[in-house]
């Protein structure tokens, strides 16, 4: 049976192979994108004490697609002024890196589209090139709401990325390597979840996930879109698929830091009970749910910052990210550079 | 196959690099330098410079164009006035890019590079690794120069921030740690009072 599937692939040509696993990766995100706006409605509705979205099919469980159905169907407005073709390639600018970038995620030892060396490198690179995205569409739109949300929305990315990268670099100085696989193997061990590296990196740990919820312009670091400041910041212009991109690429782009804080941090598709007492009980897990698990517990973790935190003001974001994130990292990096030449078990050993 | 791919990533390139100082609109000059470095990171992935190439994704295309691109924006140029003064500056700039054309020829021309002259690298296995053998050579042979540049970068740092560090009056910075400090008492006193009688006027 495996073998026939097998053979059967091997025949297909590998340009087709490879259409086929980009195929296979990206339909899951994107019906993942459209579960976790309805995820993201439940979730926020019962922490406010509201039942959310429960009208369209049972329990509201429709209702991404009658969302999504909507947009397609109202009609796209371009203002009069607007520069036509980068007003329409704003969008895809957003979606096109939060996809690019999941060519090199591992979703098991082996399973990935690219298990290329440069791994690490190429996830910072695809990341940093989405806030073109919203700049572009900020100033194509020759709206003053959008202008501003763009240059809000760029001063951020450009703070962030420096406490992002430098959390990277403690990362491969952990593991000794720039390949996402061999991160997470680098995390394996006999403790099973005290071997991951967010115990010796506790703060890189948090310094990446906050800077990742800013990188994405959730709350409470969503001053681009401030709508209560400036109405919807860059994409107040924007309309229906127009609109339903940005939505899109914005979900995509929190799923993606959850995945990529799982695995640089949390072990990847390793299970947390391995070494312990049950590992006979729970070993016929396979690692995927691993990784999904870790997945929806970091995606949690973005509701639930969305309903609990009010946003932050410009000012507040700026220190943050310069004055707390950059020297926090700077440290860690002599911590970890210390820990690494000391062979300190049981994460270095 | 490879080669076909060169061709058509150069034509792009040079094609986007024209378009810089030729199209007026100065955002539409930053985005095409923006293609032109991501074109040019994809030949020096054709060349197995995959750390550099993504590098310079990262460096130029993630970080200092979106600066260019923030500032670009805010500018408010009049087009028309830039263009004049053509002719009047031509008698300046055309010797010099005659002499910048002649430098380029005499140190990259055909008698110096070319595949006769420098053999074309070998392709290395799937397991090598650029990014291991550039940093052992970056950090033993070139180690004076790789610390020469981090001192020149760090005396750079230093000088901009020296030179937009000043005194702003009119800034409403709010000291973080002060506010913290502030306690409950320092703010707010609760009064008892009695409750008041019931006003017979206004029942």
């Amino acid at each position: 049976m495996i073998d026939a599937a097998l053979t059967i692939w091997n025949a297909i040509p590998e340009l087709l192979q490879i259409v086929i696993k980009i195929v296979a990766v990206v339909v899951p995100i994107m019906l993942s994108v459209a579960y976790l706006t309805l995820a993201e409605r439940k979730v926020i509705g019962y922490i406010q004490v509201r039942i959310g979205p429960n009208r369209v099919g049972p329990r509201g469980l429709l209702q991404p697609i009658a969302d999504g159905l909507k947009l397609a169907m109202k009609e796209i407005i371009i203002p009069t002024n607007a520069n036509r073709f980068l007003f329409v390639l704003g969008p895809i600018f957003t979606l096109a890196p939060a996809l690019v970038a999941w060519a090199v995620i591992p979703f098991d030892e082996g399973a990935a589209i690219a298990n290329i060396d440069a791994g690490l490198l190429y996830i910072l690179a695809m990341t940093s090139v989405g806030v073109y995205g919203v700049i572009i569409a900020g100033w194509a739109s020759n709206s003053k709401y959008a202008f501003l949300g763009a240059l809000r929305s760029s001063a951020q990315v450009i703070s962030y990325e420096i406490a992002m990268g430098f959390a990277l670099v403690v990362v491969l100085m952990a593991a000794g390597s720039l390949n996402l696989q061999d991160i997470v193997l680098a995390q394996k061990g006999e403790l099973g979840l005290l071997d991951w590296f967010w115990l010796p990196l506790l703060p890189m740990f948090v310094v990446y996930f906050i800077s990742g919820v800013a990188e994405t312009n959730r709350a409470p670091f969503d001053v681009a879109e401030g709508e209560s400041e400036i109405v919807a910041g860059f994409h107040v212009e924007y309309s229906g698929m127009t609109f339903a991109i940005f939505f899109l690429a914005e979900y995509a782009n929190m799923i993606l830091i959850s995945v990529l804080t799982a695995i640089m941090f949390m072990g990847g598709w390793l299970s947390p009970f391995a070494g312990t007492m049950f590992e006979p009980v729970l070993g016929w897990i396979p690692g995927f749910f691993w990784l999904l698990a870790k997945t929806a517990l970091l995606l949690f973790l973005f509701l639930w910052f969305r309903a609990t935190f009010p946003r932050y003001r410009y000012d507040q974001i700026m220190r943050l990210g310069w004055k707390v994130f950059i020297p926090v990292t700077i440290v860690w990096i002599l911590v970890v550079g210390c820990l690494v030449l000391g062979n300190v078990p049981p994460w270095f050993d | 196959m490879e080669t076909l791919i060169f061709y058509i990533f150069s034509a792009i390139l040079i094609a986007s690099a024209l378009a810089v100082i030729t199209v007026r609109n100065p955002v539409h000059a930053v985005l095409f330098l923006v293609l032109t470095f991501f074109t040019c990171a994809a030949i020096w992935l054709m060349m197995e410079a995959e750390f550099l190439a993504i590098t310079l994704v990262l460096v130029y295309v993630g970080a200092v164009m979106v600066l260019f691109l923030f500032v670009v924006m805010m500018l408010d140029i009049n087009i028309s006035v830039l263009r004049e003064g053509f002719v009047k500056n031509a008698y300046v700039g055309i010797p010099v890019a005659l002499i910048v054309v002649f430098e380029l020829v005499a140190v990259v021309g055909s008698d110096r590079f070319g595949l006769d002259q420098v053999p074309a690298p070998l392709a290395h296995a799937a397991d090598y690794s650029n990014t291991k053998e550039l940093g052992r050579v970056l950090y033993t042979e070139y180690v004076y120069a790789f610390e020469l540049a981090a001192v020149v970068l760090v005396v750079a740092i230093i000088a901009a921030i020296a030179l937009t560090m000043r005194r702003r009056p009119d800034s409403k910075y709010q000291d973080p740690s002060a506010q913290v400090r502030v306690r409950r008492n320092d703010r707010l006193r609760i009064v008892k009072m009695a409750a008041e009688k019931k006003n017979k006027a206004s029942e």
